[in-house]
């Protein structure tokens, strides 16, 4: 085993088990060991910061009840949401926790939960960020009892008597075993047989109702007993089959699209024998020789939170106004507190199309120039002399996302990088000659070289 | 027409064209329609007959005048003349209690559903028309959402539509020096199958298909006066593209503002009149060139509403919904089916479907656009006789 990280490997480590590097962190990183490097991650991550917001305005308008007013709740809920999301942008800009935040956005898409309460929403996003690098039971529990979940898979509505499986099934199909594997249609009725009678008390606080609990005997996965939810969820992470999916899934996500078996069986026993503790699976993966492998490395589509917070890091960006970023998320199709759906994002190829990739492409220039570098239109477009002046003053300030960085002073540091250093450090994937040769053609790193070489297709991969 | 960029282009791009006027008669397309929000279909064809009807809806039941009839028990919004005068022709099909089996009653679960073609506890992330791409197109232009962003339906795992609001703008965007130098300079072997290749392809798709479609659309100028609306001129990008010739099989446009919980009559009855305004243009332009028998306009809305109305003069969201299929090549025209049937609701007072949404889509895709509808939705739907 090599005992020290190339840059390119410290960059690969950075950009899947945080959001990219700062050129600066680089050198001191360099010479220490692969180990201590590593073990670096897990320390800054050591504290966490949970969401926080004085939620004081919309405690006032929900005791207001005429229907003008209700109106206005609605509003005014989804616009917190907003600011919420906007809250946890700058949290993943700016903070050095960046494993912790890594691994909250990637249970943010396994506990996909899409809920116009900005309260319970927050709730469950400082669940998942207090238990990222502890142990998967604990927050598997506490996620099912949050209130934010139990409204989303309905588990308000499953009573004694009128039973609805819709959480059972989730958390046996996406959080859990994973589709078709192991359980059966009459697994997820019994299940939710014994998660009746979960509900949350006005205050948030979660109540096991016992009148609406199914009291009967039930018999899930081949064990029988008078199961309640609790020991649903504790028979579900007996199944090894519950370790596999996962280490499937977070393989996926922070290795490679394409699963290695060997590697799943190695990481699903670290897993499953720590008792699901991901502290010990996330640096059994960044420990691993595999994971530093050529072909594990620039070959994942980066989706659009690690994209826009990527380039925020690298350049200090800040969001004026929360509308601005929310526009941006949707026509990225990734808008956080907003899943698709409980399965989460697709991710992927999903994040690719004509449109968003042409806006992909576009957003080093207008997030960090507001829109100045915009590149030149005019050259062999006849069409857009004819366009007045006025026209296309107005068609830029809308495409500006009203951003401030420190793209000036962070460039000229880059400055003294030679085009092969700046690609070295900004490009994961291996550029095609023809594209460094012929679009890349400038002899001197400047701004317009950085914006370019941001805008690559290839910066689209980490 | 490709003289400034054809050196240029590898190989896979190669062979696009337009069709000339004696290739354009027979070529087939389909325009899809969104209603998005959950339109209430029982104030869209009003089963007048029916005295659950009106005793569910004792101030939203549409009547008199409110409604146009079309057969003895069914009449249509009068602010959707366009049905009216089309029905009278034999130039649409109405299809009552389109649905799924275990209904989800969000906009967005059930607008997933809808594009998707996916059942309702299973997940996918590839839509319909997207995988219809896959497995039998070639280019990216094959199917257009005339929309800035793109819907679901239109994405599949290997190819994707695309989506552009004017053929001009998409034109200058992909034009702009940095885009259009990697475009030029990207070659074959680029075009890998991993996910630095798939950017590559798509990159390159958008850039061939934006000179493709800019060149093609300019064939035809329309003479029919589309109204003012943003949906009518979607529309008339629409018509400019089919009768310009442009290879495309499948369009995409949405027109929102459904989701009528408060005050629906005047509300529904706006977005009707913007409705029957725009459709009426578009098969106007299509009948002035022939190409109203090669093209079928589905509407659809990702679901209906609730049968008795809410305390608000609205409706709440509801399952089952009709469906309307316009074009001037029907096998069976009218009404296909049965209404709706008031008195057997589910236990949320909501209809029960009959007919399975993706049998819609399976009929669409075999008998319309001719092609292997099971490897599409990936199973066997029963498929209906309207085409």
């Amino acid at each position: 085993m090599k005992n020290q990280l190339t840059q390119k490997e410290i960059q690969h480590l950075y950009w899947r088990a945080g959001f990219g590097i700062k050129q600066s962190k680089i050198p001191s990183l360099i010479y220490q060991t692969k180990e201590n490097t590593v073990n670096e991650l897990f320390t800054d991550s050591y504290l966490q910061t949970p969401l926080s917001f004085d939620f004081k305005s919309l405690k006032q308008a929900s005791k207001k009840k005429t229907k003008v007013e209700k109106k206005a709740l609605r509003k005014l809920k989804i616009r917190t949401l907003f600011e919420l999301n906007k809250k946890w942008y700058e949290q993943m800009i700016s903070t050095d926790q960046v494993l912790r935040e890594k691994m909250t956005l990637f249970f943010h898409d396994h506990f996909a939960v899409n809920l116009r309460r900005p309260f319970e929403a927050m709730n469950l996003n400082n669940i998942l960020r207090n238990h990222a690098l502890g142990s998967f039971e604990l927050m598997l529990m506490e996620v099912s009892k949050s209130p934010a979940m139990l409204m989303f898979l309905n588990n308000r509505q499953n009573k004694k008597d009128s039973p609805n499986e819709n959480f059972a099934r989730e958390v046996m199909e996406l959080f859990t075993l994973g589709r078709d594997n192991i359980y059966t249609e009459k697994d997820i009725q019994e299940a939710a047989r014994a998660f009746t009678g979960w509900n949350f008390k006005s205050d948030g606080s979660f109540v096991f109702r016992k009148n609406q609990h199914d009291e009967g005997e039930k018999t899930f996965l081949g064990r029988t007993g008078n199961f309640k939810g609790d020991d649903i969820i504790r028979i579900l992470l007996e199944e090894k089959q519950t370790a596999v999916y996962l280490c499937e899934k977070i393989y996926k996500y922070f290795v490679n699209e394409t699963i290695n078996p060997q590697h799943i069986n190695e990481l699903a026993e670290v897993f499953y024998g720590s008792k699901y503790n991901l502290k010990t699976l996330m640096k059994a993966i960044f420990m691993s020789d595999w994971f530093y492998n050529e072909k594990n490395i620039g070959n994942k589509i980066k989706s659009p939170t690690e994209l826009i917070v990527g380039l925020g890091r690298q350049f200090g960006v800040k969001f004026q106004n929360h509308q601005k970023l929310i526009l941006l998320q949707k026509k990225l199709n990734q808008t956080l507190f907003l899943p698709p759906n409980v399965a989460g994002w697709p991710g992927g190829k999903y994040w690719i199309d004509s449109s968003t990739l042409m806006i992909r492409l576009r957003l080093p220039s207008l997030m960090l120039t507001a829109g100045e570098l915009e590149w030149d239109e005019k050259e062999d477009m006849p069409e857009n002399m004819v366009t007045n002046k006025k026209q296309r003053r107005r068609n830029k300030l809308k495409k500006q996302l009203q951003t401030t960085s420190k793209f000036n002073s962070i460039s000229r540091n880059l400055a003294e990088l030679t085009p092969e250093q700046l690609l070295e450090f900004l490009i994961q994937a291996r550029l095609p000659n023809e594209i460094k040769n012929n679009v890349l053609y400038n002899d001197k790193t400047n701004k317009e070289l950085i914006i370019k070489v941001l805008s690559l297709p290839e910066y689209q991969l980490c | 027409m490709f003289a400034s960029g054809a050196m240029l282009v590898p190989s896979f791009l190669k062979g696009m064209e337009f069709l000339t006027p004696e290739q354009l008669s027979g070529f087939k397309n389909v325009v899809i329609i969104q209603l998005s929000g959950g339109n209430d279909g029982l104030n869209t064809l009003v089963p007048f007959r029916d005295d659950l009807y009106y005793k569910h809806r004792p101030s939203l039941g549409l009547k008199g005048d409110e409604i146009l009839k079309l057969s003895d028990t069914l009449g249509v919004n009068a602010n959707l003349k366009i049905i009216k005068e089309l029905y009278d022709k034999g130039e649409v099909s109405i299809i009552n209690n389109v649905g799924y089996p275990n209904p989800n009653r969000s906009h967005f679960r059930s607008m997933d559903i809808w594009h998707t073609g996916s059942g309702s506890n299973e997940y996918l992330s590839t839509g319909w028309v997207g995988r219809y791409l896959d497995s039998n197109c070639t280019h990216p232009y094959e199917s257009i959402e005339v929309d800035s962003s793109l819907s679901l339906a239109m994405k599949g795992s290997e190819r994707t539509g695309i989506a552009l609001s004017d053929a001009n703008k998409l034109y200058r965007d992909t034009r702009e020096n940095f885009f259009k130098q990697i475009a030029t300079n990207t070659k074959d072997s680029m075009l890998s199958e991993d996910n630095q290749g798939y950017l590559y392809k798509t990159l390159l798709g958008t850039y061939s298909s934006a000179e493709y479609i800019k060149e093609t659309a300019k064939i035809y100028t329309t003479k029919v006066q589309y109204p003012n609306s943003k949906f009518a001129k979607n529309l008339k990008v629409i018509g400019d593209f089919i009768n310009s010739g442009l290879k495309t099989r499948v369009y995409y446009s949405s027109l929102g503002g459904f989701d009528s919980h408060v005050n629906q009559k005047n509300m529904q009855g706006r977005n009707f009149k913007t409705y029957s305004e725009g459709v009426s243009a578009l098969v106007e332009d299509l009948k002035s060139t022939g190409r109203f028998k090669d093209t079928l306009i589905l509407t659809f809305s990702e679901f209906g509403r609730r049968v008795k109305q809410n305390a608000s003069k609205g409706t709440d969201h509801g399952t089952a919904n009709n469906v309307m299929v316009i074009s001037g090549g029907l096998k069976k025209a009218g009404i296909y089916n049965e209404n709706p049937n008031l008195s057997s609701l589910d236990k949320n007072g909501d209809l029960q479907h009959t007919v399975d949404f993706r049998g819609v889509y399976a009929t669409i895709l075999s008998n319309w656009l001719e092609v292997n509808d099971e490897i599409i939705l990936n199973k066997k739907f029963k498929k209906l006789g309207f085409v």
